[in-house]
């Protein structure tokens, strides 16, 4: 017995050898990768039959525009200067309103989760906050802020404040305490406690939440450009869906959903970058 | 710098955690304290290096610290507590930069520490690259590095497989050796304790109070627990811990 070797099947004494098989494997799974192509393909078949059932007739063009003909507004567009028009400012929009949510956000949401007095005072007030539709605010934020951008900017910053407080603080409860203690018990400086274990710790909650917070901004800016904008992607889809140009209207959607994926893909790279440390 | 506990006494709400507890931490001594689990050893480390206030009683410091000495009371936990975002050498430099210690002074000090634990090599590893006695041996790197007056250290090596202990034990006598410091180190294990310790404080079931305190003279680098006169102590401790284990745990029967 002592001998420890496993190939033979020891133990019971029984005349002939049992049936060796392999066990069965049973790990494995939730751990979701994702391969390159797999997200292109689904679009590509999506696309190619959309395309094959408006040429073949089977989708009437009055239901959906050729994706091909989209393609051809799409290049139009560039070409004419004006895919630039509509661009810059929607992009400037997003940029600077968003930018201005998620940093009130996760200053808001740190401090909720480090002063008693915040957490008391602010977490009903966001509660109530959070599930007001933003979009119904506009009328309010153009009589203080002006029919101009700053309206705009307003609208969205606090789309995104919202949901960043709620991640940010959420994060920052669930940063192992135990790393705090070892950072007083080093006398480490209460900024650097912040920081440099806080804020840290609390990264990868923040970051997921603006995944979140950054899809609400789009569907703002796009809200808010439709309520009153000479320009910009949200003015372009309006223009196209009062005169019924589903081409038009269609690109206008996909320069969306391409932001959309190009903002997913930057939060992505931005993760990977600050979150090496997981491997 | 030693280090005086006077009187000590604490509880949680109405739960009487420790009970008059006196003594004394010479400077460049180990002392070990044992007890039974929840005597409140964690609690009373917490008191002496002031994360905590106990309800009664105090702890002074009798002296001053070394003026090169950064962090006089430094911890060593039992989690390790390295920050998982900073790589082995990142997590001695944030304790030295935030103490105003930086560039080339603070390098010198990282390769030092790291050569005096042998992780020269793991200087850019992240922790989660790293085992577990390596990664206690990076928590006492860093709390080498801010050059203490007295280690505090809770279970630093239970966390730890049993060939791992033994030889981060020889690690911490080898240290300690070379150059003594002062140490508290609360520990389950008695063989940790008669191996480390100068002076055994044993304690109660909670409300933890001072049963007996043992004293080994014989030095540290020489001991090897086959010795019958160690053996005889660690049997003396055993029996010490044993009546007051077994009580506590009546009385979580009863409870
Ligand atoms: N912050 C706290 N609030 C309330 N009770 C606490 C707190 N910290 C510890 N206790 C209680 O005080 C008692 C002593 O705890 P402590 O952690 O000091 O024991 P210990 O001797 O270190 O135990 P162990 O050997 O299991 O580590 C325990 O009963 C514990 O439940
Ligand atoms: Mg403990």
């Amino acid at each position: 017995m002592a001998d420890g070797s496993l190939t033979s099947p020891g133990g019971i004494a029984t005349g002939d050898r049992p049936e060796a098989r392999p066990v069965r494997f049973r790990g494995g799974g939730f751990n979701p990768t994702s391969p390159r192509w797999v997200g292109a393909a689904v679009f590509v078949v999506l696309i190619a039959f959309l395309e094959w059932g408006t040429r073949a007739g089977v989708i009437s063009n009055l239901t959906m525009p050729r994706p091909s003909d989209v393609f051809a507004t799409l290049v139009d567009l560039a070409r004419s200067g004006m895919l630039w028009t509509h661009l810059v400012p929607s992009l400037t929009r997003l940029a600077v309103g968003s930018a201005l949510g998620t940093l009130a956000g996760i200053f808001v949401g740190v401090m909720i989760g480090l002063f008693s007095v915040a957490r008391a005072g602010l977490v009903p007030l966001v509660a109530a906050l959070f599930p007001i539709p933003k979009i119904a605010l506009l009328p309010l934020f153009v009589i203080w802020f002006g029919i101009d951008e700053a309206s705009k900017y307003a609208l969205i910053a606090f789309g995104t404040f919202t949901p960043t407080v709620v991640a940010t603080y959420g994060a920052v409860d669930t940063v192992d305490r135990t790393l705090i203690r070892m950072g007083q018990s080093f006398g480490l400086k209460w900024h650097t406690i912040v920081l440099r274990i806080v804020l840290p710790g609390a990264m990868p909650g923040i970051l997921s939440g603006l995944r979140v917070s950054l899809a609400i901004a789009i569907i703002l800016l796009v809200a808010a450009e439709m309520l009153g904008a000479e320009y910009g992607i949200g003015a372009y889809i309006l223009q196209a869906g009062s005169l019924y140009d589903l081409e038009r209207l269609f690109a206008g959607v996909a320069i969306l959903s391409l932001l959309g994926v190009l903002v997913s893909a930057a939060i992505g790279r931005i993760e990977a970058r600050l979150l090496r440390w997981r491997g | 710098m030693d280090l005086r506990l006077n009187s000590i006494s604490h509880r949680y709400d109405d739960l009487e955690v420790l009970r008059d507890i006196s003594l004394d931490i010479p400077a460049g001594r180990i002392v070990c304290i044992v007890g039974p689990s929840g005597c409140g050893k964690s609690t009373l480390l917490r008191f002496i290096g002031g994360l905590e206030k106990p309800t009664r009683g105090e702890v002074l410091q009798i002296g001053e610290a070394p003026a090169d000495s950064l962090n006089p009371l430094t911890y060593v936990f039992q989690d390790f507590a390295l920050l998982p975002w900073r790589t082995v050498e990142g997590n001695i430099s944030l304790v030295l930069n935030d103490h105003g210690v930086r560039g080339r002074e603070a390098e010198e000090i990282i390769a030092d520490v790291l050569a005096r634990t042998k992780l020269s090599e793991f200087r850019t590893a992240w922790p989660r690259q790293l085992s577990g006695g390596m990664k206690q041996r990076v928590a006492i790197a860093r709390a080498l590095a801010v050059n203490p007056a007295a280690l505090l250290m809770d279970e630093p090596l239970s966390a730890l497989d049993s060939q791992t202990r033994e030889l981060l034990m020889d690690d911490l006598v080898g240290l300690w050796t070379r150059a003594p410091f002062t140490a508290v180190y609360v520990t389950h294990n008695l063989s940790e304790a008669v191996r480390l310790g100068h002076r055994i404080v044993v304690l109660s079931r909670r409300p933890g109070e001072i049963r007996e305190i043992v004293e080994i003279d014989s030095p540290l680098a020489g001991r090897d627990l086959a010795e019958p006169e160690l053996d005889a102590r660690q049997k003396h401790l055993w029996a010490l811990m044993r009546a007051e284990a077994e009580a506590a745990d009546k009385e979580l029967a009863h409870g």
